[in-house]
């Protein structure tokens, strides 16, 4: 059967986004990276803005995010995104400006850009996936790794008196009278898929109107750096990533 | 024709005007002695209001280069300025925005290291500008102004040539250069460009599809070793062009020279008043100024040294531009160096002194 005879034109229920291509994505089996880039392409193109978006992809995992959605991007150094965002939105306030970052890249050695960018009140949008390891460098202990949580650079465990604590970005970024807009979300469900698509709906709508900065956490998974299957993943993450890293709305200043 | 306007400012003044003049469209900077008054100055101008300019205070040299990565991956004209130890911190960047083949303009304002140093001028910098002072292989198009109408003119020539060849451009002035008033004619009013101006003129820039068929990506990433040594190898090729194209100098007094003082910037300067008092003394001395530091000008030195009995290399650091003075005469005359360090500028006199000294 060809492709054409397969998909009929009143048999469709889903489709993938236009502007995701059709690139084989390099992500491990599993990970929740090729959802949350399905869902910024669905919402660029509701919103009309694929001629009008300027992305920034990270040092990571998804350094490749370029590769598979389709507006112009500027893969940056690691950890220095939201210092490209912030020029590229100062220079064509007109167009949809977001980074795409892992937590080793944003909470981590992009610490300083991130906060200073939020808090200058850039209107752009950082898409954060927290999966609390290295994933792209082999499974590294985070800023974001849990306590007790073991990866390998802290084989027997995350420790308070080795490594100190884990940091929660979006906690900080809510403080911050420069942001508009800070939400958890995570993917491990089709309900909770529609709301960080919403989330980010939301926060590329804020940044358009001149709202601030906003600042889209995902809690995810890393199957390979975790060491467990897909499913166990979800299920470590409900269990111990959910509690630390609460999911819903931190702040959100744009509604009035 | 209406007479030129003629301003008594400071170099690092110049730097400023001469950005919102020629058609700059974001400055990004940090603080730092001894090249602040860049800042200070666009703020006071508020060119935001006038061109449209963008400048913006970043939160550290490492912010400010990546905001001009990500402006110049528009196509848009930006630039920073900042003096050494911030320079070093912007190496990472340097390397970045060579590697993803983008234009932009970086002032170094150069004050005396190692470390945390000095706010004392210096040319110390030599090294890290002209040999790589990020990864991997790269150049910067470097020019040495030694004069504060050559700061005001640099500005947009240091544009014009980042664009040509699409690679960063390097002012280097030591702190001199920097804080020194002189009379200086500003250049006249460029209008930035448009959307559409840079759209066409820049058909690689990330600035949003706009209708384009496919979607520009601006990275220095490749993970195929085949494809990304041809990539280096295009980069090598243009930065061969830029050598047989975009050598400048300036030569002074070396017709009937027995010497010849090899000497930039404000270095140059001194080196004219060693060179009159030298003359008096019936010592017949020439200077080339190097105004290019990248490309170099090799061949030209090599042709000038000819019939000369020596050279003196004069530098405000320990001995770096003299490697690529050596190299240029093929070791085929004496090449002697004489610097002062720690943010000491030497005086005509000690010079004419080295010089003799090497006379003998």
């Amino acid at each position: 059967m060809t492709r054409e005879e397969i998909i009929k034109t009143g048999d469709v229920v889903y489709r993938k986004p236009e502007l995701l291509n059709d690139t084989p994505m390099h992500y491990c089996p599993g990970c929740p990276h090729g959802v949350v880039h399905k869902l910024v392409a669905e919402v660029i193109d509701e919103m009309g803005m694929r001629d009008k978006t300027i992305a920034v992809s990270p040092v990571g995992c998804s350094v490749f995010a370029y590769r598979y959605i389709d507006v112009d991007w500027e893969e940056a150094a690691h950890g220095r995104a939201p210092a490209l965002a912030s020029a590229i939105k100062r220079l064509w306030p007109d167009r949809l400006v977001f980074t795409y970052q892992g937590d080793g890249d944003l909470a981590c050695i992009g610490t300083a850009e991130t906060i200073h960018a939020l808090n200058r009140s850039e209107n752009i949008t950082i898409i954060f996936i927290n999966n609390a390891i290295y994933g792209m460098t082999g499974g590294q202990m985070a800023p974001t790794t849990l306590l007790g949580q073991k990866t390998v650079t802290c084989p027997y465990g995350r420790e308070v008196a080795l490594h100190g604590y884990p940091l929660k970005i979006a906690d900080i970024a809510a403080i911050l009278p420069g942001t508009c807009y800070v939400t958890r979300q995570t993917v491990d469900t089709v309900p909770a898929i529609r709301k960080a698509k919403a989330a980010i709906r939301k926060a590329f709508d804020y940044s358009m109107q001149g709202k601030g900065s906003n600042l889209v956490e995902i809690v995810s998974t890393c199957n390979s750096g975790w060491k467990l299957s897909p499913e166990k993943s979800f299920e470590w993450m409900r269990e111990n990533m959910v509690p630390f890293y609460p999911l819903g709305d931190l702040k959100d200043t744009g509604k009035e | 024709m209406a007479e030129k306007e003629v301003s008594l400012i400071k170099g690092n003044e110049a730097i400023a005007l001469a950005a919102i003049r020629c058609g700059c469209d974001g400055y990004f900077g940090y603080p730092i002695t001894p090249q602040s008054e860049v800042l200070e100055t666009l703020a006071a101008q508020k060119p935001w209001e006038t061109t449209g300019m963008v400048v913006l205070q970043a939160e550290s040299e490492l912010a400010s280069i990546n905001m001009v990565y990500g402006g110049a991956g528009t196509g848009k004209r930006v630039m920073t300025s900042s003096s050494s130890p911030g320079i070093s911190l912007m190496q990472e960047g340097m390397s970045y925005l060579a590697g993803a083949e983008l234009p932009c303009v970086v002032f170094n304002c150069m004050r005396g290291g190692p470390g945390l140093g000095t706010i004392q001028p210096s040319q110390a910098d030599y090294f890290q500008t002209c040999k790589g002072g990020g990864h991997g292989d790269y150049r910067l198009i470097t020019l040495a102004p030694s004069s504060v109408q050559e700061m005001a003119d640099f500005v947009d020539l240091a544009f014009e040539l980042a664009f040509k060849y699409r690679n960063p451009a390097m002012i280097l002035a030591d702190g001199v250069i920097g804080q020194m008033m002189e009379k200086v004619v500003l250049p006249d009013f460029k209008p930035r460009r448009t959307e559409e101006q840079i759209i066409k003129e820049c058909p690689w820039a990330a600035t949003g599809r706009m209708g384009r068929k496919n979607p520009n990506v601006i990275t220095s990433l490749e993970l195929q070793s085949e494809v990304m040594e041809q990539n280096n190898l295009r980069i090598q090729e243009k930065y061969k062009k830029c050598e047989e194209n975009e050598v400048r100098y300036e030569e002074y007094k070396c017709e009937d020279a027995d010497y010849m003082i090899v000497a930039f910037g404000s270095a140059a300067r001194i080196a004219k008043k060693t060179i009159a008092l030298a003359r008096e003394q019936g010592i017949k001395v020439g200077l080339l100024r190097p105004i290019t530091l990248w490309p170099f000008p090799t061949k030209e030195i090599a042709k000038l040294a000819k019939n000369k009995k020596g050279i003196l290399v004069l530098e405000f650091n320990a001995g770096q531009m003299i490697e690529d003075v050596r190299l240029a005469v093929e070791c085929k005359l004496p090449v002697e160096h004489y610097g002062r360090l720690g943010g000491i500028v030497p005086d005509p006199d000690e010079v004419l002194d080295a010089l003799k000294k090497m006379i003998k």
